[in-house]
């Protein structure tokens, strides 16, 4: 089946389904190295710019600010959740993420 | 690739959308396909509803937009009592109680927990005051804003009030401008204090002065492409154009017409005509103006008044808004009332209407400012007017650290924000006035306070720029406020430099206290301003003048506003949200 996935409201919501699922302005955790040097990085999402899906993760690309460091700088393929059965499982921004790499 | 945006306006907008609102409200809000929400909340916000965020689904903003903030006598009570009759929310705001109306920066109004089924009727409510929600929101010509007191004001070269009403009506409900790649914000400023704001709109038409054929004709300058929104802010640019008033509709028709066939509808971040600007320059747009959309030889650029304009410009003395009593042209007065973040509930509402007919006319208008004024007021009712009792929180006279507050929707409403916003700059602005004293010869101070970086309360241009943030304290995020200095319009607009960031939201009360002090102290005299004493020192210096601080000031909001469902609900996690409900406010069960 066809999963219907945009950014809405000017970058604020990830909409699966017609369902507004994962919204911006929230602190995601990040290791180190993959936004800025902060172990971990807690980095403020500003604003969706777009969405994919990469197999079953689905992948954000994303504006964010580090609050420790306040790097400021765009995030690419971020996995805001995954696909089971048809139903969209959000990870949530607390737990620690990594991006997804180009070609996994 | 066009957008899903572009997609379903392709397939169903502008005046189109009416009949399916009115469908959808018959056969309730359930009625909506699963499956065509995203494309529907997108179209409604032509008819200027707005979905509510997260939590809040099911009830929509509304936003009345009436051109140059004018509400002819009648309008304003209308607007009082829809919002006493259909603005009620399931839970109550501890500042602002239930059932309110909210004055915005570019003069319209917004109110909130609008239920879809209730829409038809306000329709007609409004309409039959003269009164409309079209174009209020979507990618289309938005209310158009202007000087507030157009028409009456001893300070106009020429009538913005009949151009913003001429743009209004020729451009509302207008096929070939309807669906543009983006939002689209006009400015009309007639007087020589330069209160329409133009720097920050798409597209300004600013008073100037022509010499055509040995005759001085008054008329408009143009620019375009302002505006203040994602951390991309612009001041509108000269494209060297003199228009006259007969010519102005016309060459506005003209540019939006290049907007929408030249401006990016791939993707909607680049989309507004800022960006074209950026791209083209301003030579290269007036170029294709005169050759692809306009039938006449376009004049260059008149004498503009910009070197007097005086509103929000930092200056010592000057204007900086519209509060307090002014005499009009005709001998009557205009009577500016201070509308704390421009939130009016409906009692306070209910008297200002009976205030506005029984000492003026009835007319209200609306400022950039949020503040709202009431307008031909005889002289020999001035008094009785100011001894209204609604007047004392209204005030003509209000302290400067009241008088200087704006603060946009934010958590409690607005899908984008980071923090909590109006509730918060309430108890800042009563914090700063039982605790701080002003320097000596500061009558004005403007601090604007929003929630995101999309700017609604234009922070960029006040004296101190607040802009919603998070950061870590003791280990836990907290909200908190980056904090800019620098800003304001004037001959020489100026975005503020954001001079301090991630300041937690209960430290910013005593970092403005500590930062005042810091001015009265170092200033070189007390005939300097405020903006020139910033304009004065480098980012590095400023921040050395700013100290956050905990005072006893307390914030009730440092938690994550965002993650509830309403951030001043008793029980307010998102899971105990009474959203969706049905019209009757009984909640809809969800299927999973
Ligand atoms: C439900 C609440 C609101 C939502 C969801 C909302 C949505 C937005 C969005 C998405 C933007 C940024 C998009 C862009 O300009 O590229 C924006 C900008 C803006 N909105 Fe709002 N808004 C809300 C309330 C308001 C209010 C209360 C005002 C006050 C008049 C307002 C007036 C503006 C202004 C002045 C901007 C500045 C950006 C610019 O054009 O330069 N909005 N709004
Ligand atoms: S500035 Fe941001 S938070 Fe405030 S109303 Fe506008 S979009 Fe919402
Ligand atoms: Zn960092």
């Amino acid at each position: 089946m066809t999963i219907a996935l945009r950014t809405l409201d000017d970058g604020a919501w990830i909409s699966v389904n017609d369902s507004r699922q994962v919204s911006v302005s929230d602190v995601w955790t990040l290791s180190r190295g993959v936004f800025c040097d902060c172990e971990p990085a807690y980095v403020l999402l500003e604003g969706f710019v777009d969405v994919g899906v990469d197999g079953s993760i689905v992948t954000a690309d994303a504006v964010g600010q580090c609050l420790d460091c306040g790097t400021r700088d765009s995030i690419d393929r971020l996995p805001i959740g995954q696909i089971v059965d048809g139903e969209f499982e959000p990870y949530g921004p607390e737990g620690v993420q990594s991006l997804v790499e180009p070609g996994r | 690739m066009p957008t899903d945006v572009e997609q379903w306006k392709d397939e169903l907008y502008g005046t189109d959308i009416r009949a399916e609102i009115e469908h959808f409200a018959e056969n309730g809000w359930e009625s909506i396909p699963d499956d065509e929400q995203d494309a529907w909340f997108e179209r409604f916000k032509w008819y200027g509803l707005y979905h509510q965020r997260a939590g809040q689904e099911s009830y929509f903003m509304m936003r009345i937009g009436p051109p140059g903030g004018v509400l002819e006598p009648g309008q304003f009570r209308r607007i009082v009592e829809i919002a006493d009759e259909f603005s009620r929310g399931p839970a109550t705001n501890p500042e602002f109680g239930n059932g309110w109306l909210d004055v915005t920066t570019r003069q319209a109004i917004q109110l909130h927990w609008i239920r879809l089924e209730d829409v038809p009727e306000i329709f007609e409510q409004l309409e039959d005051v003269g009164l409309s929600t079209v174009q209020a929101c979507g990618d289309s010509w938005r209310n158009i804003v202007g000087c507030p007191v157009a028409g009456k004001d001893k300070h106009e070269h020429v009538d913005a009030d009949a151009l913003a009403t001429d743009l209004h009506d020729t451009f509302k409900e207008n096929e070939a401008h309807s669906n543009l790649p983006r939002k689209w914000k006009v400015s009309v400023t007639g007087c020589d204090e330069g209160c329409g704001q133009g720097d920050i709109n798409d597209l300004a038409f600013e008073p100037a002065e022509k010499e055509i054929d040995g005759e001085s004709v008054t008329g408009y300058n143009v620019r375009v492409g302002g505006g203040l929104s994602r951390n991309e802010p612009r001041f509108a640019r000269n494209i060297d154009v003199f228009a006259t008033p007969e010519q102005a509709v016309e060459v506005a028709g003209g540019i939006s017409a290049l907007f929408r066939d030249h401006g990016d509808r791939e993707n909607r971040y680049n989309a507004r005509i800022k960006f074209l600007v950026d791209e083209w320059g301003p030579e290269k747009l007036r170029e294709t103006l005169q050759e692809e959309y306009i039938d006449f030889e376009l004049e260059t650029a008149g004498e503009d008044l910009r070197d007097s304009y005086s509103y929000n410009a930092g200056e010592a003395d000057g204007k900086h808004d519209h509060v307090g009593v002014h005499e009009q042209v005709d001998g009557n007065y205009y009577v500016g009332l201070n509308v704390l973040v421009g939130r009016i509930g409906v009692d306070d509402g209910y008297a200002l209407a009976d205030a506005a007919e029984e000492h003026g006319s009835g007319e209200v208008r609306l400022t950039q400012r949020q503040n709202i004024i009431l307008t031909d007021v005889a002289e020999e009712n001035v008094d009785d007017l100011r001894a209204e009792p609604v007047l004392e929180d209204y005030s003509p006279d209000p302290h400067p650290f009241q008088r200087g507050s704006i603060a946009c929707t934010g958590t409690e409403f607005c899908s984008l924000s980071i923090v909590e916003t109006k509730n918060r700059q309430v108890r800042y602005g009563r914090w700063l006035t039982e605790n701080v004293t002003l320097p000596e010869g500061v009558e004005n101070f403007h601090i604007h306070l929003s929630g995101c970086t999309a700017s609604c309360a234009q922070p960029q241009i006040a004296d101190v720029s607040l802009r919603g943030m998070k950061t870590r304290k003791n280990g836990e995020p907290v909200e908190a406020l980056d904090i800019g200095l620098g800003g304001g319009l004037g001959e020489e607009p100026q975005f503020a430099s954001w001079v301090t960031e991630r300041v937690p939201a209960d430290e910013v009360p005593g970092a403005i206290a500590n930062l005042l002090e810091n001015f009265a102290e170092a200033r070189d005299s007390d005939e300097q301003s405020f903006r020139e004493f910033v304009a004065d020192r480098d980012d590095e210096e400023l921040a050395d003048l700013i100290e956050p601080e905990e005072t006893n000031y307390e914030d009730p909001f440092m938690h994550n506003t965002k993650r509830t469902w309403y951030p001043y609900a008793e029980e307010d996690g998102l899971d105990e949200s009474p959203a969706p409900a049905r019209a009757d406010g009984t909640p809809i069960p969800s299927d999973d």
